[in-house]
């Protein structure tokens, strides 16, 4: 039988009360099919791709190894909160200007990947995020310019917390 | 890739989620991280009828305590958690041995006590326990009992714990400041086809993807103790075990790595 539960979601900053779900359901389905979030992308669904990256509490996590039910209560984003009134964050503005993208079915999961990194450790060395780019599969770009791309976004990001300083 | 269906429950403390899955039965999982859990669902490998959520125990199951040489771990301390924490020298070895497990995001979910529970040879967890002699606490129906961590292994993915028994913290009982542990994987994050660790002090050597369960390799532990070479003790590990062939490897290549990773994981040991 299939079991039907009624749990909320806080997803970038919004609450969505009163979601109807199966308890099957993994929160990348939840948010595609659900909340029209289809910036989120699912690939392997067994947690080796990466393109389902979401943050949970602001953590880089694998939205297909997580049931939905499991994400109550907790703060999720997803690639969709990081360009804001039309434009781009820095992230995504370094990704474009790399060339860190070709067919893009994998960058929503890597931007979502360096965003909670880059939170956590802002002085990242390049060696810290070609061990952080592990995580996500590309089979375009060759991860060379990607990690260009996240070393570029932080180096900007430690310029202007510099500057306010 | 999706799972089948199963009936949700949440667990608001540790009695009533041991309560409940003695009620429910064998069909019954507890879920914690579910970063091995849930992906072996997808692929319907794992079909649990019910499954019972500890997430709502991360305040009283998620903490890192060292008592004077003694650290304690809650059960639901998540890798990363253990990765970031302010380990002295006397536990570094546990810190720095996060790295190996999966990956960041794997890391942010992905807990102790269910990495024990799980039971994979080549885990990390499941070396690092038995290799620093950690006793496992578990609480289950009849109260609650600590399992050697060399006691908790029995076979793949099979444990010692009763089926409702739940992990509420591992305490690791002596500091070994000279230990380490290394892998190999064709991929970085992938599960290892050989993984290395040694404690210099205590004289313990433990591998992971030659046996069913994490092994102590007592002829290699031996050369330590009469103070032999690393290599000396590579090597015996290497000719005292019977590791299986799989499409990860043969067994001249595990023994192969054995040698490499045991000599690399002395000479780390022994740099701290």
């Amino acid at each position: 039988m299939t079991e039907k539960l009624l749990i909320s979601l806080t997803v970038n900053g919004e609450r969505h009360d009163d979601l109807v779900v199966e308890s099957r359901h993994t929160l990348v389905d939840v948010l595609r099919h659900r909340l029209g979030l289809t910036g989120t992308h699912a690939g392997c669904e067994h947690g080796v791709c990466g393109a389902c990256t979401v943050l949970l509490d602001g953590a880089p996590a694998r939205a297909c190894l997580i049931f939905a039910a499991q994400a109550e209560g907790q703060e999720i984003r997803t690639v969709e909160s990081l360009a804001g009134g039309g434009e781009m964050n820095d992230l995504q503005r370094a990704f474009s200007a790399h060339h860190a993208l070709q067919c893009g079915f994998c960058t929503p999961g890597f931007l979502m990947l360096a965003e909670g990194f880059l939170t956590e450790r802002p002085d990242a060395t390049r060696a810290e995020i070609r061990e952080l780019v592990s995580a996500s599969l590309c089979r375009c770009t060759g991860y060379q310019t990607i990690v260009d791309a996240i070393e570029d976004c932080a180096r900007g990001r430690r310029r202007e917390v510099g500057e306010v300083r | 890739m999706k799972p089948a269906p199963f009936t949700y429950h949440r667990a608001r403390d540790v009695a009533g989620a041991v309560s409940l899955l003695t009620e429910l039965g064998e069909d019954a999982k507890y879920i914690a991280g579910g970063q091995s859990l849930v992906a072996m669902m997808n692929f319907r490998l794992a079909r649990p009828a019910h499954l019972v959520d500890l997430g709502g125990l991360r305040g009283e199951l998620a903490y890192i305590r060292d008592d004077g040489g003694v650290l304690r771990l809650g059960a639901l301390t998540t890798h990363h958690q253990v990765e970031n924490a302010p380990l002295g020298p006397g536990f570094a070895v546990l810190r720095d041995a996060m790295g190996w497990i999966g990956h960041l995001p794997i890391r942010t979910r992905g807990t102790v006590g269910g990495s024990l529970a799980h039971g994979e040879a080549t885990a990390e967890w499941c070396l690092l326990a038995v290799l620093l002699g950690a006793e496992v606490v578990v609480q289950g129906t009849a109260g609650v009992r600590r399992v050697p961590a060399e006691e908790l292994f029995l076979s793949f993915f099979t444990t010692a714990l009763e089926p409702e028994e739940m992990i509420v913290e591992v305490v690791f009982p002596r500091p070994a400041p000279h230990a380490a542990l290394t892998e190999f994987a064709q991929r970085r994050g992938d599960y290892a086809i050989v993984a290395a660790a040694v404690d210099l002090e205590a004289e313990r050597v433990v591998l992971g993807g030659v046996a069913p369960v994490p092994l102590r390799v007592p002829e290699a532990e031996a050369v330590l103790a009469r103070g032999g070479t690393f290599a000396e003790c590579a090597a015996a590990a290497a000719a005292a075990i019977d590791p299986p062939a799989d499409g990860s490897g043969g067994a001249d290549y595990r023994r192969a790595l054995t040698r490499t990773l045991l000599v690399r994981a002395c000479e780390a040991a022994m740099r701290r």
